[in-house]
């Protein structure tokens, strides 16, 4: 059986079933690795022997019948902004160069309970910070799918991983756009979920108000099993209490309930995470806004191209297509930048020489110890949103930076809320272009900003979307196409994703 | 260019931000931010009165954990990665002489 | 020089509150681990991790603002304070700007008669106003390695909760600065929110203090004192800063807006202050924590748990126990006290007996060895124990009071003490016959003394019997029984 070419799911299936087991698995992705690790560099740090003990255990476990998951046994690639315990997590940064956690993120823990088999750590920009993956301190990862060009980013080292075979499945975490632009640049589906559905805790911290966790994987299916599994299983009580009535569970067990060893405040152990019961080959019926800003200038002909062939295929589907004004698109780059930053500047304070990761070693006085250790430490990207961050939450300049950004922040969420009286879905593009050319993006900072713009709103306003491939530019590098569900509405987006996946399949034939 | 960076700008961000820039980067940093600024500023055409300012995108309150002891002794765990320690604490430069 | 200045003084005072673990992980907040053994990542601020609000620190929040009438804060919020230094493991100090749990409330205090505070009320009584009261966390511990020149730093108590109550400028002497601070301490004891102990640090008192001349509308500039661990050293402190300020303006300088540390030693202060410290700490809310909204139901149930504070203490033990007004006043005077009274009482003693035992032999060991009524040891079962010894003439008072010395420091049980060093009284009378009979044969001259009408002979022969006894004996017993046989 050539196990490369199954998806996360389906090698599952046949880990269980006998027909192949975690070890084969283990060493072909290795094999892999082998041959195109060189070329495209999708990881920081992997551990072959590590990787394949590990793959030795899980196999042990599930012919012990202790692990029946659907993705028990099968290899997965990690973001190195998510800590391992006694894995090296670098954030690919020189800061945590030699940093080594003592433990494991909630999420990776939910799903190496399930048995998913840990490979690597991935290529990133450096603490996330990017929509290329050139800003690592340990050289740029390329597209698999043409090695002159970047991945995108901030999860580039796990989209191409996925997108070369380098691994089944992988983690990424979304600030701005970071699962869902690599997935669209790679041809693979990412998925960024509501805020608070995978708890953050031992995620390094970009923008808390905005990072969430999410899969990247071959097929819409392997992500609502990622997905399922990152969500946990919520305990029956207590989530603290929704202010809002849109909240899941709302009104169901203790009032001021208190969960067993919370280490996220914003998780909110949602309970109807059966993500992979929403994959259903059918929209009709189903109600799809494509918002008109989305199609502005700036957009590639070929990118607007083939969304909109995309949104033809649901119409032709039975789904209810229309166009409207989502409004205030383009304020949403600005107030992101905003308060990403702001927050950045106060989540990257903790890097001071003092506990872990770099210290400058020549420096005597504290100050001085601080500054050539930051400086030294970070590079130029993160140094200049932790700046940017300083200054708007510096005295005299909160009110009218931060605090304005909060409130347009407030205005956005409101132009979804109408949007999504209407609608089930929203439609449009994950990038105005294909993948930019290594080393085009890092001189302009800016314009490298303006490429995130149909991403960032979505983290904004908390929602969940996920990028699935919907074609190819005149290069062969892949298009993706965005769905945007409202918060907690992860199952229409799934459906609908899916089903434009296998609609695609029986098309291509 | 609306918003023109000043060197004591530049210098007091070093201070709140714990970075030191050399005169290139200093320079550069002036252009990047008074840019970055400048596209801010496009918030200032929008009229936010009466929106609140929104921390979270949605509205979950009261998230608390019992006062219950759950750590042990994490001495060793927590001092593992110390760029510099003497015997159970972190070493830093001397903090009283400036 | 002749001027005439006014101080004024606002305090912000840090309790430190007293929960069982930290005020955002699960770590304990015991005293005297090693260096780091009360640490995980999230006190460490270690990449990744994220804090999570005991709820026990909202409680006694509530608690303590409820107790000094404050507004409570409805819905409430954390925010981040950036600032770079060793102590503080994140380099931003989780705390409360925007919206603390409590505002505007007041305590009243006893000022003597003739001191005429601006809100000066009735009897002797002076408000002195609350601005807020915010929760947030403490910082770990710098200790100075004077061999390798270095700092140390030891994060066992970085997050350990605590509240800050921060006055109105509404004091104008020391004697009411340290009666405030009294009056404060008493309420969150009673509350059982806090030990308050100043010397260890679970009470820290900041002072701001400015000077004008009477009558002025304005406040003059105002310096903040830091560093000050004692009742003493705060009143050294106000004088030192009130002196140095006239001094400044009176030779045509100006008071500088900054804040300075107090050292004890040399009775005199320093700037605390270097380029570095730009003073901006860029608040924001925390967006790791979510809001606490506080409802009717949470209100009434911390309302309901509040303790008797200390004047209704006070009318029931006139009424209940019948102790004289002083007593009382001493006994309630401490939370630790009045718990040990209660307790003591309820076990069966007496009231009189269980406030002498603390008036007199507490009180002058406590005095004695510089102690609070917090550092008592002995239990009350115990102290029911010794008093029941002493009433049923089991051992005398002398030796009651040596006892109860040994009680005061290592809480022995009297009882088994008593027994074990076989102290107990010679309650056999014909025992006590027997050696009052040699005593008189031995000591011809006293008893013709007596005999000749020199009362006072016998406190002699009482005084020889008992120590043929060991002490073991009752001289009240002794005296009758040496009279009706001579």
């Amino acid at each position: 059986m050539e196990l490369l070419t199954l998806s996360a799911v389906e090698l599952g299936a046949a880990i269980q079933a006998g027909k192949a087991t975690a070890i084969e698995a283990m060493e072909a992705v290795l094999r892999r690795i082998e041959e195109k690790e060189d070329a495209l560099h999708c990881y920081i740090t992997i551990d072959k022997e590590k990787a394949l003990e590990r793959a030795v255990e899980a196999q042990r476990r599930i012919q012990a019948g202790e692990l029946a998951g659907p993705l028990a046994g099968v290899p997965m690639a990690v973001k190195d902004n998510l800590c391992t315990a006694g894995m090296p997590t670098t954030c690919a940064s020189r800061m945590l160069g030699n940093f080594v956690p003592t433990y494991t993120a909630e999420a990776l823990r939910n799903l190496e309970r399930a048995g998913a088999v840990v490979i690597g750590k991935t290529n990133m920009d450096e603490f996330a910070m990017g929509s290329t993956t050139e800003t690592s301190a340990y050289g740029a990862t390329r597209n698999p799918g043409n090695t002159e060009h970047v991945p995108g980013g901030s999860s580039g080292g796990s989209a191409a991983a996925v997108a070369a075979g380098e691994c089944f499945f992988a983690l990424g975490s979304d600030t701005g756009g970071s699962i869902r632009q690599p997935a669209s640049h790679c041809g693979v589906v990412g998925m960024k979920p509501t805020y608070g559905t995978v708890s953050r805790f031992g995620l390094v911290a970009y923008g808390s108000s905005l990072d969430q966790i999410g899969p990247l994987g071959r097929t819409v299916e392997d992500c609502a099993a990622a997905l399922e599994i990152l969500a946990g299983a919520g305990p029956r009580a207590g989530q603290g209490e929704a202010a809002s009535g849109d909240m899941p569970g709302e009104g169901e067990g203790s009032p001021e309930g208190i969960v067993p060893d919370r280490r996220d405040s914003t998780y909110l152990y949602r309970k109807d995470t059966d993500f992979t019961s929403a994959l259903k080959k059918d929209v009709a019926g189903m109600r799809i806004g494509i918002p008109r800003d989305y199609f502005g200038p700036g957009l590639s002909e070929e990118v607007r191209h083939s969304v909109m062939a995309a949104a033809e295929l649901f119409r032709g589907k039975g789904a209810l297509v229309e166009e409207f004004d989502l409004s205030l698109v383009e304020y949403a780059i600005p107030a992101y930048y905003t308060i990403a930053a702001a927050e950045a500047s106060s989540n990257l304070e903790r890097f001071d020489g003092i506990k872990y990761g770099y210290r400058a070693n020549d420096a005597q006085e504290l100050h001085r110890m601080y500054k050539q250790t930051r400086s030294e430490g970070f590079g130029p990207e993160v140094k200049r949103r932790i700046m940017l961050g300083s200054f708007v939450l510096s005295s005299g300049y909160y009110d009218a930076y931060y605090l304005k950004a909060l409130r347009v922040k407030a205005m956005i969420k409101k132009a979804f809320d109408r949007a999504y009286a209407r609608y089930d879905c929203i439609l449009g593009p994950v990038a105005p272009t294909t993948a930019p050319r290594l080393g085009q993006s890092l001189d302009d900072p800016l314009k490298m900003y303006l490429g995130d713009i149909y991403t960032i709103s979505v983290n904004l306003a908390g929602l969940p979307a996920i990028s699935v491939p919907c074609g190819e530019d005149g290069n062969g590098l892949p298009i993706g196409l965005q769905l945007i569900g409202d918060c907690f509405q992860e199952e229409k987006i799934l459906r609908a994703a899916y089903s434009y996946e296998q609609f695609r399949k029986d098309g291509q034939g | 260019m609306a918003n023109i960076i000043s060197d004591e700008t530049i210098e007091y961000v070093g201070i709140l931000a714990k970075l030191s820039l050399s005169e290139e980067e200093r320079e550069q940093a002036k252009k990047d931010m008074g840019r970055m600024l400048d596209y801010i500023d496009k918030l200032n055409e929008l009229d936010t009165t009466g929106a609140e300012p929104m921390s979270h995108a949605f509205a979950v309150e009261n998230v608390f954990r019992e006062d219950e002891v759950t750590g042990g002794d994490g001495r060793e765990e927590m001092l593992r990665n110390a760029p510099a320690r003497k015997g159970d604490m972190f070493a830093v430069p001397n903090v009283m002489s400036h | 020089m002749a001027k005439d200045y006014e101080t004024v003084i606002g305090l912000e005072v840090h309790v430190e509150l007293a929960t069982k673990t930290k005020i955002f992980c699960g770590c304990s907040t015991a005293f005297g681990g090693k260096p780091n053994s009360h640490t995980c990542p999230v006190c460490t601020g270690m990449p990744g991790s994220l804090p999570v609000l005991n709820r026990k620190v909202l409680e006694h929040a509530v608690a303590v603002g409820l107790a000094t009438n404050c507004q409570i804060t409805r819905y409430c919020k954390f925010d981040r304070k950036n600032y770079f230094y060793p102590d503080n493991p994140q380099n931003y100090q989780i705390s409360q700007l925007y919206l603390p749990i409590c505002r505007d409330g007041y305590v009243e205090i006893d000022v003597e008669e003739g001191s005429e505070g601006e809100k000066a009320s009735t009897h002797g009584k002076k408000r002195i106003g609350i601005h807020e009261i915010h929760m947030e966390e403490d910082a770990g511990k710098l200790i100075h390695d004077e061999w390798e020149d270095c700092t140390l730093v030891d994060y066992n108590r970085s997050g350990v909760p605590l509240i800050e109550i921060v006055s109105e400028p509404d004091m104008r002497s020391a004697e009411e600065v340290i009666s405030y601070l009294e009056k404060l301490r008493l309420i969150i004891q009673y509350l059982g929110a806090s030990d308050c102990k100043l010397q260890e640090g679970s009470m820290r008192a900041d002072v701001n203090l400015s000077v004008r001349e009477p009558g002025s509308a304005h406040y003059g500039t105002r310096t903040e004192m830091k560093n000050l661990n004692s009742f003493h050293a705060i009143a050294r402190a106000i004088e030192g800063e009130r002196n140095r300020q006239i001094d400044l303006l009176e030779s045509g300088k100006a008071v500088v807006q900054e804040t300075r540390r107090w050292d004890d030693l040399k009775g005199t202060s320093y700037v605390m202050r270097s380029k570095e410290d730009a003073q901006d700490y860029r608040y924001f809310p925390d967006p790791d924590l979510v809001p606490v909204s506080i409802d009717d139901a949470f209100l009434e149930e911390i309302r309901a748990r509040q303790p008797e504070f200390r004047t209704e203490k006070m009318d029931r033990y006139k009424s209940e126990y019948g102790i004289p007004d002083y007593d009382i006043e001493i006994i309630t005077g401490s939370k630790s006290m009045a718990d040990i009274f209660e307790a003591t009482v309820a076990l069966g003693a007496q009231p009189k007996k269980v406030s002498n035992w603390l008036m007199v032999e507490t009180l002058r060991l406590l005095k004695e060895r510089e102690l609070d009524p917090e550092d008592i040891r002995f239990s009350p079962e115990h102290l029911a124990k010794l008093i029941a010894l002493a009433e049923s003439k089991a051992v005398n008072s002398t030796v009651a009071k040596e006892v109860f010395e040994l009680m005061f420091e290592q809480d022995i049980d009297p009882e088994a003490y008593v027994e074990e060093k076989g102290l107990k009284m010679v309650s056999d009378t014909d025992a006590l016959r027997r050696v009052v009979e040699e005593v008189i044969a031995a000591n011809p001259k006293s008893v013709q003394d007596y005999r000749g009408g020199k009362d006072r002979a016998i406190g002699f022969l009482v005084g020889q019997t008992m120590k043929a006894m060991k002490g073991k004996a009752d001289p009240v017993t002794v005296d009758a029984l040496l009279r009706e046989l001579l």
